[in-house]
């Protein structure tokens, strides 16, 4: 498994918080295991900061093993690093070469401000759920799960859309900081399902007004966001978050 | 005092029914002078929140993580159990109970698991009117899996990601609040210690992780639903941020802690591949219905796996359990998986792991099948270790996972504290001393959609409906001794850093109270632990300040807390003389080398309460009584 | 109608403007296109000239083109805010920002491309437009053989005050019906400006950037609408980089090289 363990140059952005300028400073990751996950070599980096009297370097992470969306690093120029289909946790270190140089920057967007080096703000994503996000049903009043059929294809369809993790890696990527991916794959998941029919119009409506709102930008259709995506959510979705706000807004 | 379990007295399958009549009641214009602080959001507390705001009660949520969303609910993979027999094979609510508590050992409370099972049914039509995306068969109706522990297929499934799909659902149920003002969410917020007024809870005391206020926010009841403490062991399937630090600075408030030694390894895990190691990765217990374990049969056999022919394999899970054979529960199958590796035969470069072979099953269903089932899974394995599951067989090892232990919480899922709720994984309730498997999930919406709704208002409708200040001695007190604890961890300034000290807690802890514990072991296991806690206190070197983001801060907390848990848990497992679930110790084990119970002496909850500082803890216990299963020694051959 | 404002206010309804008005601006390029293919016919310039009268005098035509014009303005204008909002919505950039590759390089750059098709048109304009309306584009005067359908030869240029186009049937001295039109003879300027290198190069560039903003623009605006099926989406990004992208630009470009190069 393991071949040599590598040397390698890291700039990273370092802001100590919302309000103060950050920059960019040069650390050495030294005797990094190609087994690493880019996270564990983060850790490393960090021990050693703390051994040397310096402050750590702050990230977000939580689960690990790519699936809640926490992690947020632009790695080399990428959202979540160099490999498709991954986040930053899952992503390890043979996917680097010995000596590289290996830039780190916070996601950037207005709409996700930084809170702290490499950790930044994505309420503006809960505040979209917020607006439409759901089926308003209550706990308790609801028919046998089996008394909604769901035609296979479209239980698939609508899972494939919810897979996302809400990482704002779309954001990231996307040279106008849109949001477009994000919200196209929840108002999918909901569109393609008969429980989410009752309230389409209204929840498109309101969740794409959140969306400009918060300051995201508009989708040039450069899908970009689909490619560094980790859960390959694709820009189908986006086609069908246009249709699903025209047809609501033109029969409303 | 003495423990009330308020189980609910007449015929089991009546129990709940019943006793939800008997409840008191809050009318609905008075839920709404009712403030309710639920901490974690996670499948039990997203589900709770989001429920008693729709009942109109004021809800306040907390979360350490960024959002919601992000609670480590969304890691499980395989499924949630439901008793809705859509597959005609003999299930029903009274199956899933029986196959709950023997699962569990006996060690869980009948009254508790059965109202679990009777609530599954309405889970999943929740769930689905949420929306949630299970996996359909082509007439439109719900599919089903089978998993360990049953021989049934009960398991509704969204692909690899059941846990997400329920966590999105519940936390749309959640916006759904936030957005008709009757939840305010606390995100990037950590609890610091629960408040008493009266002895009764009353609020809490919170740090804001991003500026480091400490705030103070007070209710007529307090919600823990924080999941496990399993970090403890450093290793885990855990989040990175899972901690103990709720559940146990309630239990230094008051609140006995049920059961701590019993936790769950998981038998189907990414090995370890080195030092640098942060975390390990659960591949889904569903990859058992139709991977084969095998082992070789010499010792040190280093040939590859491809190379080993049929007959020199040991199928050692299908040959000593035939009726179950690869699916039998989760601590067997690890248990297993360590005894082998223990004689020498396990593989991969460090001997710790065993393999999980899908020739067989791609032969059988073709590789676009096994895709379709298990293809997310297999990509996951490809990425941590760089092998690809379709060509050779997988390695897995086991890891710990899930605490069936917990703040011990009455029928009603309150906590020895009144007003302390304790919901999912953080209450010890209804697994007994093992989980089944796709039983969590279950278990965390079970007390958040429909246990605790209906149970709150019991107690509330004794509460005065007048505001609860924080402006009281008893917030004073409370909030001083919060940031007199955080000053005295950042004035320390020794040389060892926090993940240095989590590790060597989580090697104890391993090495003591692990997959297999005994006596010796466990007390030297409690002598280290209290030098690494004496260590810890001075010699801890923590960056920055408290008024600032800071993870070191935040995680020398959680390690503070850990290694006292740590301790009590320790002599949890000493003081319980028998093996039971997750709980095995070696002195107590059948001819054949499985856990041997000893019902006569130990058929209770070991509640366990918090004297002070440096005293041991006292136990009480909770009888548990069975009505309606036989204690048998669980037999899954 | 207010919420339709509002609709067009939000970003996908800003989104929707560029496409439909990106759309009509297709549609224009396809006619305008294949009017002027008349450059290439072998008639001293007579069918593209009487080509020309009809599109500037038939009324539905100035009311199109009317139109044609606001759209023009409204897709560079709207584009410009656009492109405003967009660079607030990421006020600090990335250093070390790259584009995965499965991202076209027009759709990237969609901004700068039609930068330079606004700075084509308005040459464009000036020298073709401008110059037919109100420059002093000469007049000219063709003779055509009734029988034969043919031109006899270059036409006549003639000058006057108050001349407007018409044609009348006279008989020559061999017995011969002649038709004989008389037109303004913007053929002759378009064969004029075109003995210019540089204005042929301006054009060469102004047709690759319309590529190239055709073929990420065409298929992007059905996105825009939503409009995306399995089995007709390939179908319109075809139609988008064939038609738009390829024949069309190419078929501009051959003007100004078929006048360059004289043939």
């Amino acid at each position: 498994m393991s071949s040599e363990n590598m040397n390698l140059t890291l700039k990273v952005w370092r802001q100590r918080n919302g309000q103060s300028q950050g920059s960019f400073e040069t650390y050495q990751a030294k005797s990094v295991s190609p087994d690493m996950s880019f996270l564990e070599m983060m850790d490393v980096v960090n021990e050693d900061l703390i051994k040397g009297g310096k402050d750590p370097i702050a990230f977000d992470h939580d689960c690990r093993e790519g699936i809640c969306g926490t992690c947020s690093m632009y790695i080399n120029g990428r959202a979540h690093g160099p490999v498709k289909g991954v986040t930053a946790c899952q992503l390890h270190m043979r996917s680097f070469i010995d000596g590289e140089t290996i830039t780190i920057e916070p996601w950037r967007a207005t709409a996700f401000p930084v809170l702290k080096d490499l950790i930044v703000d994505r309420s503006a994503f809960d505040r979209i759920q917020q607006a439409g996000g759901f089926v308003s049903v209550n706990t308790g009043s609801v028919p046998d799960a089996n008394a909604i059929p769901v035609a296979k294809a479209c239980a698939d369809e609508a899972f494939n859309s919810a897979a996302c993790i809400g990482c704002g890696a779309c954001v990231a990527a996307c040279k106008n900081s849109s949001a477009m991916l994000f919200v196209s794959a929840k108002v999918s998941q909901y569109a393609m399902l008969p429980q989410g029919d009752v309230e389409r119009k209204d929840r498109v409506i309101k969740m794409v007004s959140q969306m400009d709102e918060e300051g995201f930008g508009t989708c040039t259709n450069t899908e970009a966001c689909e490619a560094e995506c980790p859960k390959g959510i694709s820009v189908t979705n986006i086609a069908r978050l246009n249709r699903e706000y025209l047809r609501a807004k033109l029969t409303e | 005092m003495t423990l009330d379990s308020k189980i609910p007295a007449g015929p089991l399958s009546e129990k709940w029914d019943n006793h939800k009549f008997k409840l008191k009641l809050v009318n609905p214009a008075n839920k709404r002078k009712y403030d309710i602080i639920v901490v974690g959001t996670g499948l039990a507390g997203a589900s709770a929140a989001a429920s008693l705001a729709e009942l109109g009660y004021n809800v306040k949520t907390f979360c350490f993580q960024d959002s919601p969303r992000r609670a480590h609910s969304i890691a499980a993979q395989g499924g949630i159990n439901a008793a809705k027999n859509y597959r005609n094979d003999g299930d029903s609510v009274y199956r899933l109970f029986y196959d709950t508590i023997k699962g569990g050992d006996y060690r869980a409370r009948e009254a508790n698991v059965h109202r679990l099972a009777q609530v599954s049914v309405n889970i999943i039509d929740q769930c689905v009117a949420q929306g949630v995306p299970f996996a359909r068969e082509y007439g439109g109706l719900l599919d089903n899996r089978s998993f360990g522990g049953a021989q049934v297929s009960r398991t509704f499934y969204a692909k690899g990601q059941t846990g997400q799909q329920l966590l999105l659902g519940a936390y749309s149920a959640m916006n759904r609040q936030i957005a008709e003002g009757k939840i305010k969410s606390y995100t990037r917020h950590e609890m610091l210690d629960v408040v008493l007024v009266d002895g009764q809870a009353r609020g809490i005391i919170a740090r804001d992780l991003v500026t480091g206020e400490i705030e103070r926010h007070a209710g007529h009841a307090v919600l823990l639903c924080t999941g496990g403490y399993g970090n403890v062991f450093y290793l885990t399937t855990y989040a990175r941020g899972s901690n103990g630090t709720a559940v146990w600075r309630a239990h230094k408030k008051g609140a006995y802690f049920g059961n701590p030694c019993f936790t769950q390894i998981h038998p189907t895990c990414i090995p370890v591949s080195g030092d640098h190691q942060s975390k390990l990765t659960l591949m889904s217990e569903s990859l058992r219905n139709d991977g084969r374990i095998w082992v070789p049969k010499e010792k040190g056999d280093k040939r590859k796996p491809e190379a080993i022919p049929e007959n020199e394999r040991d199928y050692y899970l299908e040959r000593i359990y035939p009726s179950f054979g690869n699916l039998v529960p989760r601590d067997i199958a690890s248990r297993k998986a360590k005894e082998v590796c223990d004689e020498g035969r396990g593989v991969g470069s460090t001997g710790l792991a065993v393999y999980l072979d899908f020739a067989d099953a791609i032969k059988r269903l073709g590789k676009d099948a096994v895709e379709a089932k298990y293809g997310n899974l297999f990509d996951m394995y490809k990425q941590i270790t760089g092998e690809d599951p379709y060509q050779t067989p997988m390695r897995i090892y086991p890891a710990v996972h899930y605490t069936m232990g917990g703040l011990w919480v009455d029928y009603n899922l309150m906590t020895s504290v009144p007003g302390l709720y304790a919901c999912g994984e953080a209450n010890f309730s209804d697994h007994g001393a093992n989980r089944l498997g796709a039983s969590a999930l279950m278990q965390g919406l079970a007390d958040g959609y429909f246990v605790i709704p209906a149970t709150l208002g019991d107690y509330l409708a004794s509460v005065e409906r007048k505001p609860i200040s924080s402006d009281s001695p008893e917030f004073d007190a409370a909030e001083k001794a919060v940031k007199d604890g955080i000053e005295k961890l950042l004035s320390i300034k020794g040389n060892k850093t926090v993940h240095e000290f989590q590790r060597e807690l989580g090697q104890i802890m391993w090495n003591h109270c692990g997959m297999a514990r005994n006596e010796a072991g466990l007390k030297e296991g409690i002598e280290k632990i209290k030098q690494l806690r004496n260590e810890f206190w001075k010699d801890i070197h923590i960056p920055g300040t408290d008024q600032e983001l800071n993870q070191n801060l935040e995680k020398a907390g959680r390690v503070a807390d850990f290694l006292e848990l740590g301790e009590l848990m320790m002599v949890d497992a000493l003081h319980r003389n028998e093996s039971c679930g997750g709980h095995f110790r070696e002195e107590f084990q059948t001819p054949e080398g499985e856990a041997r119970r000893d019902d006569d002496n130990y058929t209770y909850v070991a509640a366990w309460e918090y004297k002070g500082e440096g005293q041991p803890e006292q136990l009480h216990k909770e009888k548990l009584d069975f009505e309606s299963v036989t204690l048998t020694q669980r037999s899954y051959k | 109608m207010g919420s339709m404002l509002k609709m067009l206010n939000s970003s996908i309804g800003q989104k929707v403007i560029m496409s439909l008005t990106g759309l009509f601006l297709c549609s224009f390029l396809l006619v305008h296109v294949s009017g002027n293919l008349q450059l290439f016919k072998d008639d001293h310039g007579l069918a593209f000239n009487q080509y020309t009268v009809f599109m500037t005098t038939f009324t539905p035509i100035k009311i199109v083109s009317y139109l044609l014009y606001a759209t023009i303005l409204i897709h560079a204008i709207n584009s410009l805010l656009l492109t405003m909002a967009n660079r607030k919505a990421r006020a600090v950039g990335y250093q070390s920002r790259k584009d995965p590759r499965s991202s076209s390089w027009a759709s990237k750059n969609m901004g700068i491309l039609g930068t330079i098709l606004l700075i084509f048109l308005i040459t464009h304009m000036a020298n073709f437009w401008y110059q037919y309306k109100f420059g002093d584009t000469p007049w000219a005067e063709y003779s055509v053989d009734l029988n034969s359908g043919m031109v006899l030869g270059e036409p006549i240029v003639i000058e006057g005050e108050d001349l407007h186009p018409h044609e009348y049937v006279r008989t020559d001295a061999s017995g011969n019906e002649v038709n004989v039109v008389v037109v303004k003879n913007l053929y002759a300027v378009v064969k004029e400006a075109f003995t210019q290198p540089l204005l042929v190069v301006l054009y060469l560039i102004g047709m690759i950037a319309l590529a190239y903003h055709m073929v990420h623009g065409f298929q992007s605006s059905f996105q825009t609408l939503g409009i995306r099926h399995n089995t007709y989406t390939p179908l319109i990004r075809g139609i988008g980089i064939w038609l738009f992208g390829i024949i069309i630009p190419l078929l501009f470009a051959a003007m100004p090289v078929y006048f360059f190069l004289q043939l």
